[in-house]
């Protein structure tokens, strides 16, 4: 069963379509290429929300639909939940 | 590729509308009352009340009389009684809805008082609700359908699937030559490079940045801190959306793959052709749904994450879900659960085969959740102070 899904393959989130556990090893999906991808979760990630798939440091850049969504304000690791927390807009 | 058939009313102007509503519209907050006794003494009619018509200037002037007379051109409506506290402007808005040939009647309450003016004005609604109910419906295709799309209480489930969705719809119904309109011009904001290369013409993209900049313009001139307190809102957060520019990318989805849009229509604007149009509206969704209504659209395809109820009286809104939490526990507003997307059960193509299923269904007469349950906002944009 699929855990969370990945726009495109650049991109450095995916997003749950279920609620994933922490420590679980979860199953994704590349939407475009339909590759799989594996996860081992270290927070809960709630449905709709996002999965690290790489780790990132204070400053770097958020990929998802292929496009820049934002800096990373918090560092985190790859199976990390990113949200506000961690991740802001870059508009303001 | 085979244009889908459905039974409409073609209206005197050839238009094509799914709905066959009497309304009776009130020119200001003053004439309610007048107008909400009418629909209530009158059955089968449908009164609009509104807080604005009075004092109004300048271009929110003209926004106003392009929506009210737009609400009353609207091919979903057969015909129209205006009430207004005084002549002049009524006469206005009476003028502006016979141009498309459709039976319509102003009746004013100064020299009569509410009592005299809800009389005749009722039997006028009286006279259009006989002639209203023997109109047939004839066949048309989907070609002659306006269609928009707005997207409400996003969360990530609406950019992976529901969004995506309409956007399939959308490229499936600008090959058939339909007519299609996109907007939310503040929820672009983080993703309008992407939007201005979507544009027909180098001309047309300059348009949109120019419509996009004058809106964050307002944003710099009233924002105390920054939009993030109500962008992207708490049901967004909590649906996961992190930053506005994730939630601008998820809502271009509905765009689709292929379409360009080849104009940039002011609010309440009519589109003069067919194709894709982008028109420049708020993204609180009952403003923006009553903009396209006044634009002419017929139909809205409204994909919801967390669950956005909004309906329209004039337009039926369907409501499409890929949030299997939103669309059970909310499923007397969802009218079609793409949540199996998600589970790898179905493709992009077959849930946008299905909405089409559902909106030709609808086009023949189908009541949406929204209509069912009696979902009316009509809310006017008001673009600032009146005098």
């Amino acid at each position: 069963m699929i855990q969370f899904l990945v726009h495109e393959k650049e991109d450095t989130v995916g997003v749950a379509t279920v609620d994933i556990k922490a420590g679980e090893t979860a199953k994704g999906l590349f939407m475009d290429s339909q590759e799989s991808v594996e996860m081992k979760a270290l927070k809960d990630i709630p449905l709709g929300h996002k999965i690290a798939l790489k780790g990132a440091k204070a400053g770097d850049t958020v990929i998802k639909y292929g496009q820049d969504i934002g800096k990373v304000v918090a560092e985190y690791k790859a199976g990390d939940h990113v949200h506000i927390h961690n991740l802001k807009t870059k508009r303001w | 590729m085979e244009i889908p058939k459905f039974m409409g009313y073609r209206r005197e102007n050839g238009r094509v509308g799914v709905r066959n509503h009497v309304i009776i519209l009130p020119l200001d907050d003053l004439s309610n009352a007048s107008s909400e006794a009418v629909g209530n003494n009158i059955k089968g009619t449908m009164a609009l009340p509104h807080p604005y018509g009075r004092l109004q200037f300048g271009e929110d002037l003209e926004l106003f009389f392009r929506t009210l007379i737009g609400t009353g051109a609207n091919p979903n409506v057969a015909a129209v009684v205006v009430i207004g506290i005084e002549p002049e402007w009524t006469n206005r808005i009476v003028e502006g809805i016979a141009k498309t040939g459709k039976p319509v009647e102003g009746f004013s309450i100064e020299r009569y008082g509410d009592l005299k003016t809800i009389e005749m004005a009722s039997r006028k609604a009286k006279e259009y609700v006989h002639w209203a109910s023997e109109i047939q419906r004839t066949e048309c295709t989907c070609d002659e359908l306006y269609v928009s799309t707005k997207c409400g209480e996003s969360d990530t489930t609406s950019g992976l699937a529901s969004n995506p969705t309409v956007g399939n719809v959308f490229d499936k119904l600008n090959e058939m030559g339909a007519t299609t309109c996109f907007g939310e011009t503040s929820e672009i904001m983080g993703a309008e490079h992407v939007c201005k290369e979507r544009a027909a013409t180098p001309e047309v993209g300059e348009a949109f940045m120019k419509t996009f900049n004058a809106y964050n313009d307002i944003i710099l001139q009233f924002k105390t801190d920054d939009l993030s307190g109500s962008q992207p809102t708490k049901g967004n957060i909590r649906g996961g959306l992190t930053t506005i520019e994730e939630k601008a990318f998820g809502n271009l989805q509905k765009i689709g793959k292929k379409g360009k849009y080849v104009g940039v229509l002011k609010p309440a604007e009519a589109p003069t052709g067919k194709g894709l149009w982008f028109m420049d509206t708020s993204s609180a969704a009952a403003e923006a749904v009553t903009l396209w209504a006044a634009s002419g659209a017929v139909v809205h395809l409204f994909p919801t994450g967390q669950g956005n109820i909004v309906g329209n009286p004039i337009v039926p809104v369907i409501k499409l879900s890929a949030n299997p939490l939103t669309c059970e526990t909310m499923s007397e507003h969802i009218d079609l659960d793409v949540s199996a997307i998600l589970r790898g059960e179905m493709t992009l193509d077959e849930a946008g085969d299905r909405l089409i299923e559902l909106m030709v269904r609808t086009c023949n007469g189908r009541f949406t959740a929204t209509e069912a349950l009696g979902h009316r906002e009509f809310v006017l944009t008001k673009l600032y102070i009146s005098a």
